[in-house]
């Protein structure tokens, strides 16, 4: 069997009394669609934080194609591309110059691929004509859309999306499922978390279901609709039910 | 396979290249953040040393010489030093409390960078708005006094080392700062007492015997007196002591820092 593209054993971690997460297991196979969902204070972005170097578990190992985020950082960092929740942006730069900067991050210099995969990452997310537009100047929608952008720009292998879709408007989430599409059906994995629980039904193959940071439900999207027998759910609903089982 | 959606490809990247290219990167990054606030962080503080120069050179011009050499053109490396240490400080510790602060800081928290390239990324860019706000002030306040360069090479080495060591210090302290009046305790009731109390306006040894004493304790005192001797070729310690007591500074605040940026302390969760 190849290396799964996420491996998380037995993670445990606390905030002072908080336990945000509680023993998760969790595999998520190469070029698989994923689904993290849960309700607020689940401990997803605790997990994706975890897997990204900015929490450090009490207990437990975390990997992504096979290297440990904390023994071999350089690597697993390489292959992982974060969106993060929050909307943070650096004020100084415009849009260009920031995934410019990002790049250079990854160790990917000045060289025609750059430039080229970054105008594509611009075309993808309608963002070209603000490509040289201060980020301090972009509406809210688009320092999303950035965000995106720079955790795109050296074409992880792994990419994870914490609530991308928060504020954006219809046109663009359309755009932005038929881009993470396009690179999932390039073989890119994909992990996202969102409130919008139709987006998980249509795009995710498989989703795991958190609460109070266990997973509680870890199933094919397919099979997690007929979950309860005999009736025909939505994604939503059946998520109500497992949540106050 | 389905035919590749998507055009672009990247060139592979990793290893000690990768990290590299990450530093300078990070590196200027942090130049072009100062840079394009220019008139905050570097016309600010050229102005302010201008108006130490102005008003304590005025006051005591006539009666102080130290060393033999006029009180201006001795005043002139002082200030140059001092702004030297407070810019690199402040250049580091606010762009670290201040990313931390936004959330930014993710954005050089995720990439594969080694906490080596890291670190050495911001004091280095720390050093440079050292140095440029010190030239500045040299250029300017170089008008009103006869400032001679008895040995340059001096001159480069504390100029370097003193970026260096105050740059270094404000990594620990944006690092350990969670708040803006955190960093803004750190900078009152440190580093400004120890620049002040350095031999900037005075030779120690006009001090009272006590007062010297206390200031070879200050080794901001060491790097300001082995500047100056690089302009007059006097000073009130040899300057291989001072260069020596620099370099140790130096040392272990690296060594400090390093040590935190290793352990992602107050940085990774
Ligand atoms: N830095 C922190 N300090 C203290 N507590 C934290 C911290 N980060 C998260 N927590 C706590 O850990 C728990 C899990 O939070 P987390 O952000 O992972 O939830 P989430 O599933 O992402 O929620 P949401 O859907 O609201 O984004 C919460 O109780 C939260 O208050
Ligand atoms: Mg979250």
């Amino acid at each position: 069997m190849s290396v799964p593209a996420i491996r998380v054993s037995g993670v445990v971690k606390h905030f002072g009394a908080v336990c945000a997460l509680d023993g998760v297991d969790l595999e998520i196979g190469g070029g698989e669609f994923f689904g993290l969902l849960g309700p607020n204070g689940a401990g997803k972005t605790t997990l994706i934080s975890a897997l990204a170097g900015l929490v450090r578990p009490d207990r437990g190992t975390l990997a992504v194609m096979g290297h440990d985020v904390q023994s071999d950082y350089r690597q697993s960092r390489r292959l992982l591309g974060v969106v993060p929740q929050e909307l943070v942006f650096d004020p100084f730069f415009s849009v260009r110059e920031t995934l410019e900067i990002q790049a250079g991050y990854f160790g990917i210099g000045r060289c025609r691929q750059r430039d080229d995969w970054i105008d594509e990452i611009l075309d993808n997310l309608d963002l070209t004509t603000k490509a040289h537009a201060n980020m301090r100047t972009l509406s809210g929608g688009m320092k999303r859309r950035v965000l995106v952008a720079q955790a795109l720009v050296h074409k992880p292998p792994v990419i994870v999306l914490d609530e991308p879709t928060a504020g954006v408007d219809v046109e663009l989430r359309q755009g932005l499922w038929r881009f993470i599409r396009r690179l999932n059906e390039d073989g890119h994995t994909i992990v996202l978390t969102t409130h919008y629980l139709e987006e998980a039904e249509s795009e995710c193959g498989r989703i795991a279901m958190m609460k109070a940071g266990r997973l509680v439900a870890l199933d094919t999207t397919a099979n997690l609709l007929q979950r309860f027998v005999g009736e025909s759910l939505n994604l939503e609903e059946v998520f109500v039910r497992v949540m106050n089982a | 396979m389905t035919a590749p959606h998507l055009r672009s490809s990247l060139p592979a990247t990793g290893g000690a290249a990768a990290d590299m290219i990450g530093f300078w990167t990070l590196f200027y990054k942090e130049v072009l953040r100062f840079w394009k606030v220019g008139f905050q962080t570097v016309a600010a503080p050229v102005l302010t040393a201008m108006l130490y120069l102005l008003i304590f050179s005025h006051v005591l011009e006539a009666h102080v010489r130290v060393h033999d050499v006029p009180y201006t053109a001795f005043l002139v490396p002082g200030l140059v030093m001092m702004s030297i240490l407070q810019n690199a400080f402040a250049n580091s510790s606010s762009s670290l409390i201040q990313s931390k602060v936004t959330g930014s800081i993710v954005f050089v928290l995720l990439p594969p960078l080694s906490y080596r390239a890291f670190g050495a990324a911001y004091v280095l860019a720390a050093v440079v708005r050292g140095l440029v706000v010190g030239l500045g002030v040299l250029a300017v306040t170089g008008w009103f006094a006869d400032v001679r360069f008895a040995a340059p090479l001096w001159i480069l080495l504390f100029a370097l080392l003193g970026g260096g060591l105050l740059g270094t210090l404000g990594v620990v302290a944006g690092i350990w700062a969670d708040k803006f009046d955190q960093l803004a305790a750190f900078q009152n009731f440190l580093i400004m007492p120890l620049t002040f109390l350095s031999g900037v306006f005075y030779s120690i040894h006009s001090l009272p015997v006590f007062w010297q004493q206390v200031s070879r304790f200050n080794p901001v005192f060491y790097l300001i007196d082995g500047f100056r001797y690089g302009f007059y070729g006097v000073s009130d310690v040899s300057p291989w002591t001072s260069l020596a007591v620099g370099v140790c500074c130096f040392c272990a605040v690296a060594a400090l820092t390093l040590a935190m940026l290793k352990r992602g302390y107050k940085l990774r969760m």
